[in-house]
């Protein structure tokens, strides 16, 4: 192997510091270039829309590994931007005018918050969700009494609304559909978290859209809606979702549909570029279509993934889907694809309940569940690996909950 | 030499299982696996999560947050998130009691 060219990566985040790792793990000698436009090195981001917001936890507290890992393992992690990838050439540019050439290249970009476009959606006190730095400036503001707009009912605004809430503000969230989390999860689950919510304070409202958001001159914000209505606030945190980072590799003439798409070994169009994480869009273990996942689970796996056919493995990625959104004392998450599913088995006991998805052939193809964390937990964890087997449980086992899912997994 | 401190009846515990243990400001983890106890830490080393919460999986504990995995019997982690290793204590069985030796 030639070790005269760097390993490089681009975008410092979780899937690039965990594949930095996993790249030395797996054997690399030569030069590995952390690139990536922000000032920390690569942090977890499960904390942002939590801990941090409620002061639990401490950015520090967040890094993926200490620093002093990356100069025990002779990381260099390089503060700016890729500007060009010239895939013939083998090389990339920085936003400095320096080129680097590269063993092999992979593209962790991650995706851009998605903005309101209406107007006023630019003003000062509306905020996004995406990084650390964007949790520093959120947090500050999430003062008890301060009233707080939160536009977008999927995991980051939940999770937002309810660490708001722990820290003593109004809260409000709006949605523009008629269900929270929109179709990732169960209609029942949905409306679980929808109690959950309205249990602890804040005011939710479905159906409803901002329309234009205006300075009232005295620091708040004046929130005006589909529906007529008007709001003050003084801080409005947009959660509307990403769009993957795919810039940089569609001006290098990648093939890129929603994300960068990449095979199951995660190389794209072009040899020894790989693409992993937030960013990529593979196909499906399940069903063999693209689709992306942005999630810690999708961006830990990944990245190991990538690294060992960056080294010129063939290792296709295998792990099945998995996330979670921890909100107050509860914890929801969904394991496999659900939406392959035909049918739904349910288990339930106190307020948490599992929902079994089984395909046409009785096959377990995923799971989604919702309750107490403490209860949740280690059910869901075997749930998982019921689907991560494919195995075929009865349906009124796995409903009835004399019977630990512990032992459908043995007995299999 | 700490002493050992008594945990609970052994019939607390079910089989392959882990239960949660309070003592003064510490709180430890304390398994049975195959007929025979262990005793670590309580929290997980990746995140401040109880692993009293997680699996366990013959001698492996998995945490219920973000599956760090750890071998109950010498608290090594086995591979990321968790990269820390988990604190063991001596673990015993007397009298149908369970006992660890606790700091």
């Amino acid at each position: 192997m030639n070790l005269a060219l760097p390993m490089v990566i681009v975008g410092a985040g979780h899937v690039g510091g965990r594949a930095a790792q996993a790249l030395r793990e797996f054997g690399w000698m030569g030069e590995i270039l952390l690139v990536g436009g922000e000032r920390h090195l690569p942090y977890e981001r499960p904390p942002l829309s939590k801990a941090l917001l409620t002061g639990e936890r401490d950015p520090a507290s967040c890094a993926l590994r200490p620093r002093e890992a990356y100069a025990a393992e002779r990381i260099t992690h390089i503060v700016e931007r890729v500007v060009a990838i010239d895939a013939p050439a083998r090389e990339i540019a920085l936003s400095g005018g320096r080129r680097i050439g590269y063993h092999a290249l992979l593209l962790a970009t991650g995706g851009h918050l998605r903005r309101l476009a209406i107007p006023g959606g630019d003003l000062h006190g509306v905020l996004g969700l995406r990084t650390l730095d964007d949790a520093a400036a959120l947090a500050p503001r999430l003062v008890p009494g301060a009233k707080i707009l939160v536009i977008g009912g999927g995991f980051i605004g939940l999770e937002v609304a309810a660490s708001a809430r722990k820290r003593g503000c109004e809260v409000s969230l709006i949605e523009a559909a008629d269900r929270l989390m929109g179709r990732a999860v169960p209609a029942s689950i949905s409306e679980r978290v929808r109690s959950l919510h309205q249990d602890r304070g804040a005011r939710l409202r479905l159906r409803t859209t901002p329309m234009e958001i205006a300075p009232l001159g005295d620091g708040r914000l004046a929130i005006a809606f589909s529906d007529g209505s008007e709001l003050a606030a003084s801080t409005v945190v947009v959660g509307v979702g990403i769009d993957p980072a795919t810039e940089l590799a569609q001006s290098a003439s990648l093939a890129v549909n929603r994300g960068i798409a990449v095979n199951a070994e995660l190389a794209t169009s072009q040899p020894d570029i790989f693409a992993a994480g937030d960013v990529a869009e593979f196909p499906s273990v399940l069903s063999g279509q693209p689709i992306c996942q942005e999630s810690w689970h999708n961006a830990e796996t990944q990245a190991r993934t990538a690294a060992r056919n960056m080294l010129g493995g063939h290792e296709a990625h295998t792990a099945l889907p998995w996330l979670w959104s921890d909100q107050y004392d509860h914890v929801l998450q969904i394991g496999g694809e659900p939406a392959l599913g035909s049918t739904i088995v349910t288990r339930a006991w106190g307020g948490s309940e599992i929902r079994f998805h089984l395909d046409g052939k009785g096959e377990l193809v995923g799971v989604s569940g919702f309750g107490a964390m403490a209860s949740m937990a280690r059910e869901f964890k075997l749930a998982r690996m019921l689907v991560d087997r494919r195995l075929r449980p009865r349906a009124d086992q796995l409903s009835d909950t004399s019977v630990p899912l512990k032992s459908l997994l043995r007995a299999a | 030499m700490t002493d050992w401190v008594k945990v609970c009846p052994l019939g607390d515990i079910e089989e392959e299982d882990v239960k949660r243990f309070d003592r003064g400001e510490r709180t430890y983890a304390v398994y049975r696996v195959a007929g025979k106890v262990y005793a670590t830490d309580g929290l997980c080393t990746h995140e401040q999560v109880h692993l009293c919460d997680g699996l366990v999986m013959e001698h492996v504990i998995e945490c219920p947050m973000h599956n760090g995995r750890f071998d109950i019997r010498d608290g090594r982690a086995l591979g990321a998130p968790a990269c820390v290793n988990l604190k063991t204590y001596p673990a015993k069985v007397e009298d149908g009691f369970v006992f660890i030796q606790a700091d």
